[in-house]
């Protein structure tokens, strides 16, 4: 097991890529701890699988090196990098029994019988599939599949690291819960480092330590799932993270005060003078509804119960607002109002977060 | 436009895939079915379209008996999962494919092929091949297909299910919008809770193969009427842990809570994932049980609880990552809770619920 | 699930039955009239009843040329089923190249029957022909027409390069349905080349390759034209496979009869074989 730095990593598919666009992945640094559990989250496109075959050695990055421990590994192929990888659709091979699947990687490195077949059976028993170990892997169903093609990925004590992309595409809704759980479970009991790349946030958020959230090719926030709720870094993650995201409404920043729609909000911080497009954003759940001179100028579109809470859809001078009322308060009648909470409200300029200490710093 | 389902049944090699069934959708009602994977909600949706032929009962429309007329001469549309268009067309010809096949003349077809597209926001799209489009695009091109014919019935089956979670929930937002522009009754099939809470309309929940309740979505929702409707109408599904009552009081070990007049004897009590908190409330409860594990989404966690032989699920605002494996006290508000008899027939609603 | 079923489909299938009729049940039905008797010409006819169809199985005549038959079938199996995998196994994924070989495997299938048998029997002459004269000059003995063995090597040799492509190129198909998910897992897995091929490859060819082999087969066990062409069956009797014998008794020697009830016969062979092959691998695939 080892610790995975990528060093100036940059990636075009074009041979002489000049423009910002011809990157389909923009220079990054990173170290991914020994141990850890990280999750690559973006929508299609974002430049995640790219990463993801970078790191499998199935792609030779354009630029920079990517290391394993002290070795620089970027020219070598998958073969010799020792990782395991789960994939989007169940890879097992048809006409082994599930305990052969299972065996395979361990027979083929001629690891002696009796330590294979101790670690299969841990291995089984891990995946719940210790009852159907003689069945053919033909007739199973997709997400016994998985499991298997898991359960081959989990099998070797040795490898630098299990890669996952997208495994529970293919698996029924509630089967996911079982899968993500025992998923958790395995990475708690092994502790091997594990990359999972996933469009889901629910996925990436319950699986990860560390959750690096990549937009058209660069990373945006590299965080726990409490930072990128709290304090997103870029408007991709406040409106990819949370559902509803979060709301943004042009502001012109004066100090500790925004001014929105001819109305002054203030802030928790002072702000130094500021360039470019500037916009506030506040998570839904951090807005209230009101009725008086206070807040915003809101004007209620829709209501929608779901259960324990309400979504109230709306527009703030013409942006669309949402605002999330838990079950147990009151909707008020008339309200034409909305009250963000200055503690939770962030600005941003071009899309990234301004943090006001380290403008401080920086002045 | 009405459509009546009256004791219809389906069963297919001795096996009963629907029992007797009776519903009426109201004319430009918007109803949900809500049950797990294999609940029957497909098979309801085919025997409304007349894809299929009930085993027993009639299918009224109207007033008009139609059980024996095919598909095709009902005005029905139906959209699929998978995101069916024709990939060789133009999402113009796409959506004028039925008005064509209808022989509707040129203007008017290209008027409701555009006004169509202006309610599905296509118009840009309108000239490209439905494979350069996004899933969420693709699906709405499908609906538009749906809905260009002005058929009376649009039956959706789980449109969204194939969909990224962003797209899921931006289309989410627009097919009640969508519906109320198009006047036709509409019919919802979805594995989630959540989704049919947010469609709003009308709910029946589906188990097995029965029709386990009907009614306005928020009422089914706070007001199950059965252990198994509250089970399908809850995600992750609701908590259930065996009490029985003496002299009023129900208790989970040392915490009790009164029952009001409720009989001596054993209930099922039942309370939602979100009505567990971390935190004291007012008349809250505290119950200690065992965190196995904690799932994250967003703003919210969900906490895998055992207790005792129960396993429970809680759901909870904020982001929490506690130890695993570690005891932990969660409260819960009496008031949030059902309590069910031994059959599962509702004994007494949830307090807040009754008093909403 | 049952479906509303409507009947009038069937209008629509009639004018192909209609022709299916006139162009496979009639003339059937007329070689089995010719089986069961006996005629001199000019429309009159005798009852037989089985006598040709005993005169067919016992023949010493037919039972050579089924013997022949088997032999090449089997023969061209077991050089084009392998050779087709093995070549399909190294073209090319993807690419101008790909496209290149593939061009070129399709040639020999696109020429006609008799064209292959006349390329090839110039070819082989040892006067004029590229092979046969180069054979003769580097002191090889090698004359189809006089030599069996020489014969029958020819022959199978002509069929190899005539239908391997096809094999090849069905094998290729199956190849490519396979997601590349599959060869990085093995590459994962420290899964060797054989390995590869026996628990990916060979598994997702299954389903080309049982259509290949009965294609072959079939085709194989009908070979006319490419023999005739190239050896007229000869020399002696060497290369007459049934078909050639066939053609011989009902056009050489105008025995009508026998050459019904060798037909007949022949068609069950053939249909008898195919089906058990066909079961054969599909019981296999299922026990794979």
């Amino acid at each position: 097991m080892t610790q995975i730095t990528l060093e100036n990593l940059a990636h075009s598919y074009l041979p002489n890529p000049s423009k910002d666009e011809d990157w389909a992945l923009k220079p990054m640094n990173m170290v991914w701890e020994d141990g850890g559990a990280y999750a690559l989250l973006g929508s299609s496109g974002c430049g995640k699988s790219t990463l993801l075959n970078i790191i499998s050695g199935l792609l030779v990055p354009s630029k920079g090196r990517i290391l394993f421990g002290d070795s620089d590994v970027t020219a070598l192929p998958t073969l010799e990098r020792n990782i395991a990888q789960v994939f989007q659709f169940p890879v097992v091979y048809d006409t082994m029994s599930v305990r052969e699947n299972l065996a395979f990687p361990l027979k083929n490195r001629g690891l002696p019988l009796d330590q294979i077949a101790s670690r299969v059976a841990e291995v089984a028993e891990m995946i719940g599939m210790a009852e159907i170990l003689d069945r053919r892997a033909r007739g199973l169903t997709a997400d016994a599949k998985q499991k298997i093609s898991l359960g081959r990925g989990m099998v070797r004590q040795d490898v630098n690291a299990i890669l996952f992309d997208e495994p529970l595409t293919v698996i029924d809704p509630h089967m996911k819960w079982e899968l993500r759980t025992q998923l958790k479970d395995l990475h708690r009991r092994f502790g091997h480092t594990m990359i999972y790349v996933t469009h889901d946030q629910t996925e990436a958020l319950t699986f990860a330590d560390q959750v690096v959230v990549m937009y058209d090719g660069q990373v945006v926030q590299a965080g726990t799932p409490q930072a990128l709720f709290d304090a997103p870094e870029h408007t991709f993650v406040g409106y990819f993270i949370g559902s509803p995201g979060m709301n943004l409404l042009d502001a012109k920043i004066d100090g500790d005060a925004a001014h929105v729609a001819g109305t002054h909000v203030s802030l928790a911080k002072g702000y130094g003078p500021l360039k470019g497009h500037t916009q506030i954003g506040i998570r839904p759940e951090f807005m209230r509804l009101g009725t008086g001179d206070e807040g915003l100028p809101f004007k209620v579109n829709r209501i929608e119960d779901v259960g324990h809470h309400r979504i109230v859809r709306g527009q703030v001078d013409g942006a669309n607002i949402n605002v999330v009322v838990p079950e147990s308060q009151p909707l008020p009648a008339d309200a034409n109002r909305v009250i963000p909470d200055p503690a939770h409200i962030h600005v941003y300029t071009d899309d990234w977060r301004v943090d006001p200490a380290r403008q401080e710093r920086a002045a | 436009m009405t459509l009546e389902l009256s004791g219809i049944t389906k069963s297919v090699g001795g096996r009963m895939h629907i029992h007797r069934t009776d519903l009426t959708l109201q004319p430009g009602s918007m109803n949900v079915l809500l049950g797990p994977t294999l609940a029957g909600k497909t098979t309801l949706m085919r025997l409304m379209a007349g894809l299929d032929k009930p085993s027993q009962g009639r299918v009224i429309w109207n007033g008009t008996d139609v059980t024996d007329q095919r598909v095709q001469d009902r005005k029905v549309a139906m959209v699929y999962q998978q995101f069916i268009n024709y990939p060789s067309m133009k999402v113009y010809d796409n959506i004028a494919s039925p008005l064509r096949l209808m022989g509707v003349d040129r203007e008017e077809v290209d008027r409701r092929v555009r006004e169509t597209a202006d309610m599905m926001r296509l118009t840009p799209m309108l000239d490209r091949k439905p494979l350069e489009l996004s899933g969420g695009q693709q699906q709405r091109c499908a609906l538009a297909r749906a809905l260009v014919k002005g058929a009376g019935l649009v039956l959706l089956d789980e449109p969204l299910a194939n969909l990224d979670y962003k797209l899921r929930e931006e289309l989410r937002a627009e097919i009640p919008r969508i519906f109320e522009e198009s006047g036709a009754i509409f019919v919802y099939a979805t594995t989630e809770p959540e989704e049919a809470l947010l469609l709003g309309g009308n709910t029946a929940t589906l188990w097995e193969g029965r029709v386990t309740q009907v009614g306005p979505t928020p009422s089914v929702y706070r007001a199950p009427q059965d252990a198994t409707t509250a089970r399908v109408f809850s995600d992750p599904p609701m908590n259930f842990k065996k009490v029985s009552i003496k002299a009023g009081r129900a208790g989970i070990h040392s915490a009790q809570w009164d029952t009001g007049d409720l009989p001596d004897g054993d209930y099922l009590a039942g309370f939602r994932p979100a009505h567990l908190s971390l935190s004291e409330t007012p008349g809250a409860v505290p119950l200690s049980a065992m965190l196995e594990t904690t799932e994250i989404t967003g703003a919210r966690t969900f906490l895998h609880l055992r207790h005792g032989d129960d396993r429970w699920v809680g759901l909870v605002d904020g982001v929490h990552d506690r130890d695993h494996g570690a005891q932990m006290t969660v409260w819960l508000d009496p008031s949030h809770v059902y309590l069910f008899k031994t059959d599962g027939q509702l004994a007494r609603t949830a307090p807040y619920a009754a008093a909403a | 699930m049952d479906k509303p079923v409507n009947n009038r489909a069937w209008f629509l299938v009639m004018p192909v039955l209609a022709l299916v009729a006139f162009s496979a049940l009639l003339p059937l039905m007329t070689v089995v009239n010719y089986s069961l008797q006996d005629t001199f010409g000019g429309n009159q006819f005798f009852w037989a009843g089985l006598e040709w169809f005993e005169d067919v199985v016992h023949s010493d005549r037919i039972r050579a040329a089924l013997g022949r038959q088997v032999l090449f079938s089997a023969s061209i199996l077991a050089i084009e089923i392998p050779l087709g995998i093995f070549i399909a196994l190294n073209m090319p994924k993807k690419g101008v190249w790909a496209s290149f070989c593939l061009v070129v495997m399709a040639l020999p299938l696109l020429i006609p029957w008799n064209v292959v048998g006349t390329i090839w029997q110039v070819f082989g002459r040892v006067d004029i022909g590229l092979l046969g004269y180069t054979l003769t000059k580097l002191g090889i003995s090698y004359n189809y027409v006089n030599d069996p063995i020489a014969a029958w090597i020819t022959i199978i040799v002509m069929d190899v390069w005539h239908w391997t492509s096809l094999v090849a190129l069905l094998c290729y198909a199956g190849l490519q349905s396979i997601p590349d998910a599959y060869y990085q897992a093995a590459k994962i897995d420290q899964a060797s080349r054989w390995k590869v091929f026996r628990y990916i490859e060979l598994p997702k060819m299954q389903g080309v390759l049982l259509i290949a082999v009965l294609l072959r087969f079939m085709d194989s066990f009908m070979i006319y034209t490419e023999p005739f062409v190239l050896t007229g069956g000869g020399p002696g009797n060497a290369t007459t496979f049934l078909s050639i014998d066939l053609v011989k008794m009902a056009v050489g020697q105008f025995d009508l009869g026998p050459a019904a009830a060798f037909s007949l016969i022949y068609f069950l062979v053939i249909l008898v074989i195919s089906f058990v092959f066909y079961t054969l691998m599909t019981k296999e695939g299922e026990a794979l």
